[in-house]
């Protein structure tokens, strides 16, 4: 309390009413420059709607929509044989991100549910924190893991496997994105009022039916919130596929195999530089502008669930 | 612990800030190159003893040959590296940009063809069997080992290979596809060639292409392939590239000459004209150390002078020449 | 707590029971394991190879046992300096707005909703922001700058989110008591509420630093060069930065440059260990002094 006691009194006493007066108009000019620094924000979300627009849509006037999303094949930097579909992309990210979820939830929900149901006070204090550990790992870590450990350890279980493929990317992505589900899951559960559960114990539960049957039914708005969320996360992520994924436009459903997903094809083209105008800089523009809308569209579903979840709580 | 947190803060704000603008750029100080992926090893090199010994900086990108030439061509680069002479539209290009450059020689290179070092079917291929793998009408069919050769195994055929805007795959698909910048595209691109190592050396069925040094570099992990042109009179049967084979114009038609690309703007900072010159003087020993072939000291000499004279335009104009020696080129030129 | 009543004691369930107490305690230690194995690896195979040189010297191509980080090294607090430059001044400037002025304005609402939406917005997209706006757009080239910029508007949520948090810890009851003394809206802020707030603000501007330090996509895309031999000596430098030298290192299939990346990604966690230490610290010197 000491350092910190504020010295406002003797200023505003020293003050005479022509000073308050003046201050006014400085007032405002300062209320008006921390406004401007919010509406900053607002205008960056503009800039990147505008950005992206712009270029895919130069972009869109060359290839039509049909051919974007009807062709599988993606070789839009060939002279002959060019082809504009943008499926094999999409394949990519959608294969990885339902691996790392098929990680991240089941792990993230069990560990939520440890954390707010088992653990003793203190072991919730010290491993919290731990956890979002997990999340603190620079991607390019997580990818070079991915690269030099993981997929050589799979190569010993998993006949087949190529040197770069989707499972290894996969996996580490959902180690990585655990607590995500993790924290806002537990956040949910934390949410549920004692009541509920104490009506099942007396109803004679036994700790896991009440838990299944009643806690995580409850709280599911927040838990689905955190899982959308989750999958956003998983298809925006670059680094990792980028390293240990592999590089090829490859349109399939079997993890073992490389591919390319859409963020690790805008990495791989920028790496080489790409001047203003031509197709390879208006397709990652393309790719850009259909990542944001997944990405977003999911997050507006989660912002959705969370909101039913905080109706819920409140009643 | 406020304080001393906050004055940590400020210094790592303020230090940057009072800096200013970069002498260096002001100087035009740094020596700017781009380009060919297979030419950064040599320039990487060049720069390190350029820096040690005392000359000045330059800093390295690997774009691509393509994407080298676009750059340069839009005035943003002192240097680009190509593993293929300019091509008449860049030379439009820089043209129409008021670009004018040098081309200067600095080492060979051979195409290597390499697999895994699990594959043991694999003994040698011709340039039939590579174009049929690599033609564009093979996209989608030619997806197994068993279809190149019979007797070789029904095992997926995995390819790598550099990406459109790499000189080593325009120079490929002329020389085996018959049609430069033509290819089939189902296969894993990429313009770094360490990518395309680490693919293929990680993955038993796989097949890919990329220069020399870079199988030279790696050799515990990939497996050279002899390729056999069909030509007795430079060489019976299938011939691997080696320092030796390439030099000696055996190893076709994957042998070729790199260069760097000189803007002669960029030759007027002296930065540039010191870094050409170390260049040219280390572009032999440093091709031979990175796993080039350096080339006779009697080219260098050759492209010293036609850097000293500022001699521009190509000797290759109408693109790769399959087969010709670079003194001839050269020579006929008049230096 | 009334959380762990255990009142049943049927005996089928038990086995069952415990089981899944078991399986959800494997749930949240297994990811830790798994990612205390990594990071072993990671610093087994990379701490051998730091010493001064590694920290001080530029990269060699030629020969990867020797040479150093000391360019990205540099970059990289180039990076943060700019970054922190422009993000903090806005990012703080935007949660005194909505925390002590704007409440219940319809810009705030908007502002939030922006805010929202950029937190969620993959990183490689502010890249791509960066390209066509910094780079290409304002004509910034591949700089530091446009580097910083860029980051700089990737982190923004987090400063702004983070000094919220901070300024919503000082109790009404001080703001008020300035305000019933005389002083406008600026002076409470600025001498009663931003000085208890600031820990806090502090604590989210490491945390920003944290997440920019370690971002390789956006600066990827805004061109940091893969081969740079020298330290940033102006804004309008080109550059490198640690992520991005790791990121290469990475890329190459030789060993020894694999051993390189090894110990970048040690500099690079541990760098990190030392800014949350910081942050944690400050965060309880903070706590110990609320009332």
């Amino acid at each position: 309390m000491d350092d910190a006691t504020p010295d406002v009194v003797l200023p505003v006493m020293r003050g005479s009413a022509k000073d308050r007066r003046a201050s006014g108009i400085g007032e405002r000019i300062i209320e008006l420059a921390l406004a401007g620094c919010g509406a900053f924000s607002i205008f960056v979300t503009v800039g990147i709607v505008v950005v992206l627009l712009y270029e895919a849509l130069d972009f869109f006037r060359a290839v039509p929509l049909r051919e974007f999303f009807g062709d599988t094949e993606w070789t839009p930097l060939f002279a002959d044989n060019r082809h504009f579909g943008v499926w094999p992309l999409v394949m990519g990210t959608l294969v990885t991100s339902a691996i790392a979820m098929a990680v991240a939830l089941p792990f993230g929900l069990l560990a939520a549910i440890y954390l707010s149901e088992f653990a003793p006070a203190r072991t919730r204090r010290l491993l919290k924190p731990a956890l979002e550990l997990l999340a603190g790992v620079p991607t390019i870590v997580y990818g070079y893991f991915a690269l030099t450990v993981v997929t050589p350890a799979l190569q010993g279980i998993v006949p087949g496997l190529a040197g770069g493929n989707m499972l290894s990317a996969g996996i580490v992505m959902g180690i990585m994105i655990i607590p995500l589900v993790s924290s806002l899951s537990e956040d949910a559960i934390y949410a549920v009022p004692d009541s509920l559960r104490e009506g099942a114990y007396a109803l004679g539960a036994g700790k896991m039916p009440t838990i299944l049957r009643v806690i995580v039914p409850s709280a599911w708005s927040g838990i689905a919130a955190s899982m959308t969320l989750a999958v956003s996360r998983a298809i925006g992520e670059t680094m990792i596929v980028a390293i240990a994924a592999g590089n090829q436009a490859n349109f399939t459903y079997d993890p073992r195999e490389p591919a390319e997903t859409m963020t690790a094809y805008i990495v791989n083209i920028s790496k080489g530089d790409i001047p203003t105008g031509t197709v390879a800089y208006k397709t990652i523009f393309a790719v850009g502008l259909l990542l944001f809308l997944m990405t977003l569209i999911m997050n507006l579903i989660s912002y959705r669930l969370s909101r039913k979840l905080r109706a819920q709580s409140r009643a | 612990m406020r304080r001393p947190a906050a004055l940590l803060l400020m210094a790592l704000l303020v230090v940057p800030l009072a800096t200013g603008c970069s002498k260096r750029k002001a100087q035009g100080g740094t020596v700017k190159l781009d380009g060919s992926s297979t030419v950064f090893l040599i320039s990487a090199g060049v720069a390190e003893q350029f820096r040690k010994a005392g000359g000045g900086e330059a800093s390295v990108g690997a774009s691509g040959t393509g994407g080298g030439f676009k750059k340069f061509c839009r005035g943003e680069l002192d240097i680009t590296g190509a593993s293929r002479p300019i091509k008449d539209s860049e030379v439009q290009e820089c043209k129409s940009a008021g670009i004018e450059w040098i081309e200067l020689p600095v080492a060979y290179d051979g195409l290597a063809v390499v697999v895994s070092k699990r594959n043991d079917w694999v003994d040698h291929l011709t340039v039939g069997e590579l174009q049929k793998i690599w033609a564009p009408e093979a996209q989608g069919k030619v997806t197994s080992w068993s279809q190149v050769r019979d007797g070789w195994p029904d095992r997926p055929l995995r390819l790598f290979g550099p990406g459109v805007d790499s000189g080593t795959y325009d120079y490929f698909t002329q020389a085996i596809v018959g049609k430069e910048h033509s290819s089939r595209g189902d296969y894993t691109q990429s313009e770094d060639d360490n990518t395309l190592v680490q693919g293929i050396s990680t993955d038993g069925n796989a097949l890919g292409f990329f220069g020399y040094a870079y199988y030279a570099e790696n050799r515990d992990k990939l497996k050279l392939v002899p390729i056999d042109d069909g030509k007795p009179d430079n060489g019976a049967g299938p011939i691997a590239p080696s320092p030796q084979t390439i030099v000696d114009g055996t190893y076709q038609p994957l042998s070729r000459p790199i260069f760097i690309y000189v803007t002669v703007k960029g030759a007027k900072k002296p930065s540039v004209e010191k870094f050409v010159q170390f260049y040219l003087d280390h572009a032999g020993q440093t091709a031979n150390k990175v796993g080039y072939v350096g080339l006779p000291a009697q080219v260098y000499d050759l492209a010293k002078r036609r850097f000293a004279a500022r001699k521009t335009g190509s000797v290759f104009t109408g693109g790769s020449k399959v087969g010709v020696t670079l003194e001839q080129l050269l020579e006929s030129e008049g230096g | 707590m009334g959380r762990r009543i255990d009142i049943s004691r049927r005996r089928e369930g038990i086995l069952a029971e415990k089981a899944f107490a078991w399986l959800c305690r494997l749930a949240v230690f297994l990811p830790l394991v798994i990612l205390l194995w990594l990071l072993g690896k990671v610093v087994a195979t990379g701490i051998g190879r730091i010493d001064l040189d590694f920290l001080t010297e530029a990269p060699s191509q030629l020969d990867a046992a020797t040479g150093g980080i000391w360019p990205a090294l540099m970059g990289s607090v180039w990076l943060i300096g700019l970054t922190a430059a422009v993000s903090l001044p806005i990012g703080v400037g935007a949660a005194v707005y909505l925390e002590e002025y704007g409440k219940r304005s319809r810009l705030a609402t908007l502002i939030e909703i922006a805010i929202a939406n950029l937190a969620g917005v993959p990183s490689i997209i502010y890249g791509m922001l960066g390209l066509g706006l910094f780079v290409r757009a304002l004509a910034l080239g591949e700089t530091v700058l446009a580097g910083a910029l860029t980051l700089s508007l990737l982190v923004l949520p987090v400063v702004i989110m983070s000094s919220r948090e901070a300024l919503r810890t000082v109790k009404d009851a001080l703001r008020e008591a300035a305000l019933g003394l005389g002083a406008t809206r600026w002076q409470t802020t600025r001498h009663v509420v931003l000085p208890m707030a600031m820990p806090g603000i502090l604590t989210g501007a490491i945390l920003a630093i944290s997440r920019a330090i370690g971002e390789t996509a956006p600066l990827v895309v805004v061109g940091a060069v893969g081969f740079i031999l020298f330290a940033p000596d102006g804004v309008d430098s080109e550059y490198t930065a640690l992520p991005m030298q790791i990121f290469q290192w990475t890329s190459s299939p030789q060993r020894a440059f694999l051993v390189n990346a090894a110990a970048g990604i040690v500099v690079l966690m541990f760098t990190l260990f030392l800014l949350n230490s910081v942050a944690i610290l400050l965060r309880n010197r903070f706590q110990k002094r609320m009332y």
